[in-house]
């Protein structure tokens, strides 16, 4: 190949890294946008309506952000708990699980508080939430990190465990006893006392002071990952194992820290979930979902398609906060069930995973064929996000 | 207690746990196949909810389960290509897209029976199929002689995975390419076509454990499985990659499940604490994952995609 041609096809390689790298995940989310219009179609609905509603429903109006902030407040805090455990290497997907130890925690401690003040009751039920969260995520980090147990399925496990202690003490000592039922008691808490609720903070909406919790947080981790030693060795550790090991770090307990803390985000999202409700109280339907309304799940979408980045993650929790809200709307104007949303979340993952490899090789090409120097100093890559191979591991 | 320790009770006990490990061990196995060949699938749960639909709808529209069933696999080998062609075409990172496509099964699934369904009607059930003179011996014929062909199915393909697995070229060309995939090209074995195989068979196999979790139940709701498809990728680590380890976890699963149901039933364990019994299942798994990931190796390439000189 001649100077001047492998010149060309070095810029071309240049623009295309670019363009995968800032077009790959709006890509991702306009083409599962528009497999959902063909979907639309094919059930006989008008896409235009159905996606025109979906926006109305979101976004239009303070009522409608309001709405959409208080869905993505979760969202961003499990979002921001799947980023630190993902740059460490980490795959969490006990986002469900730590949810809902989270939720019950929190609800248990205003239960047994009911005289507090707020000032000092909001800490103290959002503490619990964390802590609650913290103890499911820190199992599966411990056991990955010391037994080298594959934390894929030790999350799952810890979920299917979540979700039966969650039934187990709704419908029994957390049931709430003054119910007038004569077809036995609702899983439920009884009203948790007022001091506990998160307080609205603009009038007329349910945005309330979780929103601003979250975002505080968001941004506090991020600070954590990327201005403090901490999160450095969270990512020497998501980038190589070995290589901080052989650098002198402790490897084992960064990961058990990074999953404690994701685990943490997810339980506080918990709480979250519970004292920004509008029954205020602890509610299962005997599934996971029914209390979490799959924002485990969602929160590894929102954080996917925030680059791993918790500052990223605000504004894709509130474009998906906003998706998840407008889906009702969407049912209403054309029929299609909300459920599509999950489908559309779905598909967005699979596009960002399968452009993100395309964006990985288009790094690694545009460095040059090896052996050959054209006089620029071989750049180390900015760490690409570790989206983490399920199975690889270092030796136990 | 002692109205569990009866002959009718205990049989039907493990006739039901039979019944319910089916969906495990046929995802599992399927699962197993995937893995020994280098690819993660943690999308099973989404494929199982989607081929559960399809066999519950077409079993509504026609009448014939046989058909029904056909059709559940056909969805699982639909899913088998877009999972393969994620996976092993396009490289992706397995355990996120397998997500992606948990995902997208457990809303559409739900989509199209809302939009399609709406009101869940129950469909026939499978007929058990007595086995001649071995459904007559006591108690072991009531136990593992009178089950549905599925069961039958299921079980037989244990042996049948473990020969495939072990005593043929193509099993042995799929090991090849979970254990060390360059070595497996440099000698001419076309690793993307093995595993796109084995993924294809893996998907399949998760389609038929969706159709007999249906027929199992009879109904189609809301996800159905509740993260059976998960449960089975953890029977995979269970059982170390063995269709046999694989096929004992399913059945304990299934007789864990059945027990804690039939106490519940029989009122040995209060019925507030059937919950935290529910549990042992999970637990025991953890802490087998525990032991497993001290004594047995998994696939060495598992989960890396593969490139030439990479």
């Amino acid at each position: 190949m001649s100077r001047a041609s492998s010149l060309v096809a070095d810029t071309w390689k240049d623009r295309r890294r670019f363009l995968l790298s800032w077009f790959a995940l709006p890509f991702s989310l306009v083409a599962a946008l528009l497999l959902g219009a063909v979907m639309m179609l094919a059930l006989g609905a008008n896409p235009i309506t159905g996606y025109n509603a979906l926006i109305v429903g979101a976004f239009d109006g303070s009522y409608a952000l309001g709405s959409t902030a208080v869905e993505a407040a979760p969202l961003l805090l499990v979002a921001v708990g799947i980023c630190v455990a993902f740059r460490a290497n980490v795959f969490n997907i006990g986002g469900e699980g730590q949810l809902a130890m989270g939720g019950l925690a929190s609800s248990a401690t205003a239960l047994a508080l009911p005289h507090l003040p707020s000032i000092a009751l909001i800490p103290l039920v959002l503490l619990a939430g964390a802590a609650g969260g913290a103890l499911w995520g820190a199992i599966p980090g411990a056991f990955k990190a010391y037994f080298n147990v594959n934390e894929i399925l030790s999350t799952i496990m810890l979920n299917l465990v979540a979700v039966q202690v969650m039934n187990w003490l709704l419908a029994g000592p957390m049931v709430d006893k003054t119910q007038n039922s004569t077809y036995g008691l609702i899983p439920e808490t009884r009203l948790l006392p007022k001091a506990s609720w998160l307080p609205i903070i603009v009038p007329n909406t349910q945005l309330h002071l979780g929103v601003l919790i979250a975002v505080v947080v968001a941004v506090g981790v991020w600070v954590l990952l990327y201005r403090t030693s901490f999160g450095f060795r969270v990512q020497a550790v998501g980038l190589s194992r070995d290589a901080s090991k052989y650098a002198g770090m402790p490897v084992k307990r960064t990961m058990t820290l990074a999953m404690t803390i994701s685990g943490a985000m997810c339980g506080l999202g918990g709480a979250l979930l519970v004292f920004g409700s509008i029954s205020h109280r602890m509610v299962t339907d005997g599934s996971l979902t029914g209390f979490t309304g799959s924002d485990g799940f969602n929160g590894i979408v929102v954080a996917l398609f925030g680059a791993l980045n918790p500052l990223w993650s605000i504004i894709s929790a509130f474009l998906f906060g906003g998706l998840i809200v407008g889906g009702d709307a969407l049912q209403v104007a054309t029929g299609v069930p909300a459920d599509m949303v999950t489908a559309l979340e779905g598909l967005v993952v699979v596009f960002v995973v399968s452009l993100e490899y395309m964006r990985r090789r288009s790094r690694a090409t545009s460095l040059g064929p090896p052996g050959r120097s054209r006089g620029r100093p071989p750049q180390v890559a900015e760490p690409v996000p570790p989206l983490v191979a399920a199975g690889e591991r270092s030796d136990p | 207690m002692s109205h569990f320790f009866t002959y009718a009770i205990l049989t039907a006990t493990v006739a039901t746990a039979l019944g319910l490990a089916t969906p495990f061990l046929l995802a599992a196995l399927g699962e197993t196949i995937g893995q020994r060949s280098g690819v993660i699938n943690l999308g099973v749960d989404g494929i199982m909810l989607l081929s559960a639909f399809a066999t519950y709808y077409t079993a509504l529209q026609t009448g014939n389960l046989f058909f029904a069933i056909l059709v559940g696999m056909g969805v699982g080998v639909v899913m088998g290509v877009v999972t393969a062609f994620i996976s092993v075409t396009l490289k992706a990172e397995q355990g996120i897209s397998g997500i992606g496509i948990y995902l997208f099964g457990l809303g559409f699934s739900d989509l199209l029976f809302i939009k399609l369904v709406g009101t869940p009607l129950p469909i026939s059930s499978l007929n058990p199929i007595n086995i001649p003179l071995l459904d007559r011996i006591p108690a072991v014929g009531n136990m593992f002689f009178k089950q549905t062909i599925l069961v039958y199915l299921a079980f037989l393909l244990v042996p049948v995975v473990t020969f495939m697995l072990n005593r043929t070229t193509f099993g042995m060309k799929i090991r090849a390419s979970g254990e060390n995939p360059a070595a497996a090209d440099s000698v001419g074995v076309n690793v993307a076509r093995i595993r796109w195989q084995a993924v294809l068979i893996g998907c399949t196999l998760a389609g038929l454990a969706g159709a007999s979790l249906l027929l199992f139940d009879g109904i189609f709701q809301e996800n159905l499985t509740q993260s059976e498809g998960f449960i089975a990728v953890a029977l995979v680590y269970f059982g170390a990659w063995r269709p046999t380890g694989v096929m004992g976890g399913s059945v304990l699963y299934g007789l864990a499940i059945a027990v804690v149901l039939s106490w519940k039933s029989l009122g040995i364990i209060p019925l507030s604490a059937s919950d935290l019994a529910a549990t042992a299942p999970a637990v025991i798994t953890v802490l087998a994952l525990l032991t497993v990931a001290r004594r047995f190796r998994q696939p060495a390439a598992l989960g890396k995609p593969y490139e030439r000189g990479g």
